[in-house]
Order: C-alpha cells, then structure tokens, then sequence
C-alpha cells in the first residue's frame, strides 16, 4: 500500500484505566530478610556450605556450587560503594507509573561481612563524595513495611 | 560436533525511530522478505522458523503465534527464543543448533523489536528482580553506567577515552545504509553531549529503533547451492551467570564474556584473537563497552583496550575493524540487535557489505549481550570448516 493511500499513521494506546497488580511470592529466605528488616532493622544474608560466600540478600542457592543453603549471618549495617552511577534521564517507573524524580543516585554496595552486593540509593551531603571505594552506612526508615523500602538509603560517612 | 552450517541469505528493514508505517508483523514481513531475496529463496523452501524479541517492550507474550503472517511460518514449525538482550545472538545460536543437529535444512531465524510502543527503561526494568532490584534500577542506562564506574576505577579509563569509540562507530554508520543513527560526531560533541547516567552522556548510548533482522541458516547439503559464499559457524559459545542484580558481585571483568571468549579460542584454537580476527561486530549498548569487553574477550590485557582504540587498531582501516556497520550505538532494535551483528559478519565474509565493506574478511566475530551480563560469541568463516 502506498504513501498516498494511507495520509494518516495511527497508534492506539492501551490499557486505558486500567491496573494490572501483581503479588509476588517473597519464598523463606527473602520473607526471612524481609522480616528482619522490618521489625529489628537488620540486614540478614546467608551463607554457603560449600565456598563460604555469603549472600545478603540471601537466597536458596549458590550459583556456582548450586548448593542450598541454610547459615543465617547478620551483616551491615557498614558497607563499601564497589559501583555507581547518577541518573539524570527521567523515565516512568513501572512499578508505580509515576516518573521517577531525577536526578538520583544508585548503586551496590558490598555490606560488611557480605560478599554480594546490595542495590540502594547512595545519599552524601556533599554528592561528590559518592564513588567507587567510599564507606556507607544503612539508613533505616522508621516505619517499616517488610520491604526493600524499608532501607531508605545507603549514607556515605 | 553436528554437522556444518552456514548463513546463506540476509535481510535488515530500514531502521527507525519510530515506524508507524508497519505493525509488528509488517516490521517481521519486511526482512523476512529481503533474507529471501538476498538467498533467491521462496517461503516454501523454508523447513522452519525461530523468532524472537523481548516481549515486554511490546507487551505481546506470544509473538510465535502472532507474528505467523510476517514470519511466514503458516502451518510450518515454528518456535520462540528469548534471553533479553541476548535475545538476538541466542537466535544466531539456537538457529545453527538446530541446523547443525542436522533435524532442519533451511532454517529462517527473525529478531525484531518495536522499541517505540513502549518507554524501553521501565520495560528493562520489569526484566529485573521485582523484590530486590525494582526499586532503584534504571534499566540498561544504569546498569551500564555502573559497570563503567569500576571499570573507571579500576582502570583510570576517562570519559574521553570512551568517547574516541562513540566518533568511531558514529562514522561507521555513515557508510551503512541500514543504520538507524547516520551522523558523525566529534570528540567534543560526545564529551558536551547531555549527561544521561554519569559517566554516560547521551552520545555514548545506544539508541531505541524499530527494525527487524532474518538471516537464513542452511545446512551442509544444501548451503553451497542456495549461495556461492556462505558464511560458515565456526562456533558458538554462551555464558549466563547470575539471575539477579544484586547477585553481581563486581564487573571490573565481566565473567560471563570472559568464559565465552576462553571456550571460543579454545574450541577454534585462536591464539591471538587481535591478530586472527578479520572484524568484529560488538554487541556494544555503549561506549565503553567497546574498551573494556575488547580486554574481556582478550584482544588485549587488562586496562590496554583504551591505547589500541586510540592508535586506530580497531578503526575501519585498521588491524582488527570493530563495528563497521556503526554498532549498536547507531541502531538498536533490540532482540534483532544480536542477530543483525551475525548478519553483519554474514555481509562482510560475502563481501556485500558495500561502503562498509573490511577487506579480505576471513573470520568475524558476532557478540551478545545481555540480561544481568550474560554474553554469547559466534564466530564465522569464509572457509568451510574441517
């Protein structure tokens, strides 16, 4: 079909009103983690049999040893910032459909006693402070939900 | 090992921002059509079809079915692949599986992807741990600018470092006529350019493009017939490592390409992958990953990657050409973006490749990229393999 047949070029849009939820199963060991975030602000990892890493967020298995594991260890709340970035592009979070207020800082922090790393918002008085290699501590909220949200932040010290 | 195969026809749409002329499936139409035409191929020659896109960009979960009219694939065999980023290269992947287990001929594999039907950041995002990972993460723009910022750590690599392979692959894509972005840029245009997730500014990023890429994959029997240069697989390797963000405990080296790689040499018997390898065509979603996955694959130790790009090595006249098509920074449909690097070195090892044609290309290397950093390889041969 050609150009002149077609003047006008539509897009429908979807989903007019509506709301789509979603409920997602937390399982043990992050129902655990969340928890204890929530009622005694601490974070929980675990730890493997097999190599002795330890995941905070805990989970059922270790990747590479594909081994369950069951070792609570308490870490934090002192951690290191191994990545970061600052975002200035605004985009619509799908979790809430609202834009998300940029620009913000992010990144992984490597918690003490934890060899994974945790994802959060990276806060500093001075933003210049926030790098690679810098020392955060976990900043709780005070009213607590059993969610990653409960963390409001990580704060360079 | 199964039996050789080879891609022996190729077909690009015309790369876009948006493309409200076509649907999904007129998108799929149009290359499936060009792969036909570039094999002298009828649909009825074909014994099945693979395709594959992310499906949460354009919030169709069955596109298999719903894609038949584009594909071609009424009432002929036809199934789903989809890894995310990957998506494309596991398509190149699962393709040549399929046709070297000798149970399929001519095989027709399509990547495509209408990234304008949705915003692809929030898409990304659903793509992540919807407990652990949802709430800050910001989709590839992020989780690409983290990784630069160990690497940058690590390494001292700057900005302007990055840069240099931005102006490289931006002037490539000049010379193709396929390529979304057609633009050249300077040093100072890409270091000036809006700071999106710093150290990331917007001309260090790959775009969002509707397009959509079919190669044709024939089998030993048949290839040489369909097509007087086939571009053989040498071999195909692939790493996954972890299912979540924060499962990744560091990036300075990214595991999964640097296990690919080593599989890859291995398997081929490369030593020296900088000196043996014609071109190569990255899955490059930034800048920066045109430094710091040149030393994951090995072209180079560690830190060394900025050196090699700024002495020309990997420029169109230089030792080992990256990305002559202009790369995923200039066009970027993403779960074609993988396949379009396999048909890219298809081009180049049949010498169709036009003005951007590498000279005397013998062996190419295609590479995915994707999820929480997984990686594929493909290497392809002028020359039928042993």
């Amino acid at each position: 079909m050609s150009e002149a047949d077609t003047p006008e070029l539509l897009a429908v849009r979807s989903r007019e009103g509506l709301e789509q939820v979603f409920h997602y199963s937390a399982g043990r060991y992050l129902s655990r983690f969340l928890v204890a975030l929530r009622d005694q602000a601490k974070v929980l990892g675990v730890r493997c049999p097999a190599c002795n890493t330890v995941y905070a967020p805990p989970k059922a298995v270790c990747d590479p040893c594909f081994a369950e594991m069951t070792e609570p260890v308490e870490v934090g709340p002192g951690g290191v910032i191994r990545n970061c970035t600052t975002l200035h592009a605004a985009f619509v979070d799908p979790e809430t459909g609202v834009t998300r207020p940029v620009p913000y800082a992010f990144g992984n922090v490597q918690l003490d006693g934890a060899d994974s790393l945790i994802q959060n918002y990276l806060v500093a008085e001075d933003p210049s402070r926030i790098r690679v290699g810098a020392r955060v501590v976990i900043e709780f909220r005070q009213e607590r939900t059993g969610n990653m949200k409960d963390i409001r932040c990580f704060r360079v010290v | 090992m199964g039996k050789r195969a080879a891609i022996v026809g190729t077909g690009q749409t015309d790369h876009k921002s948006i493309r409200r002329d076509v649907n999904g499936q007129e998108l799929i139409h149009e290359a499936v059509t060009r792969a036909l035409e570039d094999a002298e191929m009828t649909i009825d020659d074909i014994d099945g079809v693979v395709i594959g896109n992310m499906d949460h960009f354009e919030g169709i979960n069955y596109v298999d079915c719903w894609s038949i009219d584009g594909s071609g694939g009424y009432l002929k065999p036809v199934m789903k692949l989809c890894t995310g980023g990957t998506t494309g290269t596991t398509l190149a992947i699962g393709g040549y599986n399929m046709v070297a287990s000798g149970m399929f001929e001519k095989l027709l594999v399509i990547g495509w992807e209408k990234n304008s039907e949705s915003d692809t950041t929030g898409a990304i995002v659903t793509a992540t741990d919807p407990i652990l990972d949802r709430g800050v993460m910001a989709g590839a723009l992020a989780g690409l600018a983290i990784e630069a910022s160990e690497y940058a750590a690590a390494y001292g690599v700057t900005p302007r470092d990055a840069a240099r392979v931005s102006v490289r692959d931006r002037g490539n894509a000049c010379n193709n006529p396929h390529a979304h972005l057609q633009k050249a840029v300077t040093l100072e245009e890409v270091l000036n350019s809006p700071l999106i997730s710093d150290p990331l500014r917007l001309l260090d990023m790959c775009p969002r493009t509707d397009g959509a890429c079919a190669v044709i994959y024939a089998g030993e029997s048949c290839a040489e017939k369909i097509c007087p240069q086939p571009a053989w697989v040498v071999a195909a390797t692939n790493r996954h490592t972890y299912s979540r963000f924060s499962d990744i405990k560091g990036q300075t080296g990214m595991v999964s390409l640097s296990r690919a790689a080593e599989e890859l040499w291995q398997k081929t018997g490369i030593r020296e992958p900088l000196k043996e390898i014609d071109v190569v065509e990255l899955y490059q979603p930034y800048s920066w990953g045109g430094l710091k996955w040149m030393e994951d694959l090995s072209f180079c130790g560690r830190g060394e990657a900025p050196k090699l790009v700024w002495d020309g090595v990997t420029d169109m006249e230089g030792e080992c050409p990256f990305n002559p098509s202009g790369g995923v920074i200039s066009t970027n449909p993403i779960g074609a973006t993988g396949l379009i690097r396999c048909a890219e070195i298809a081009l180049q090892i049949q010498g169709k490749a036009g003005k951007h044609q590498v000279p005397d290309v013998r062996l190419g290397l295609a590479t995915g990229f994707g999820g929480c950093f997984w990686s594929d390889c493909i290497l392809y041969s002028k020359k039928k393999p042993e």
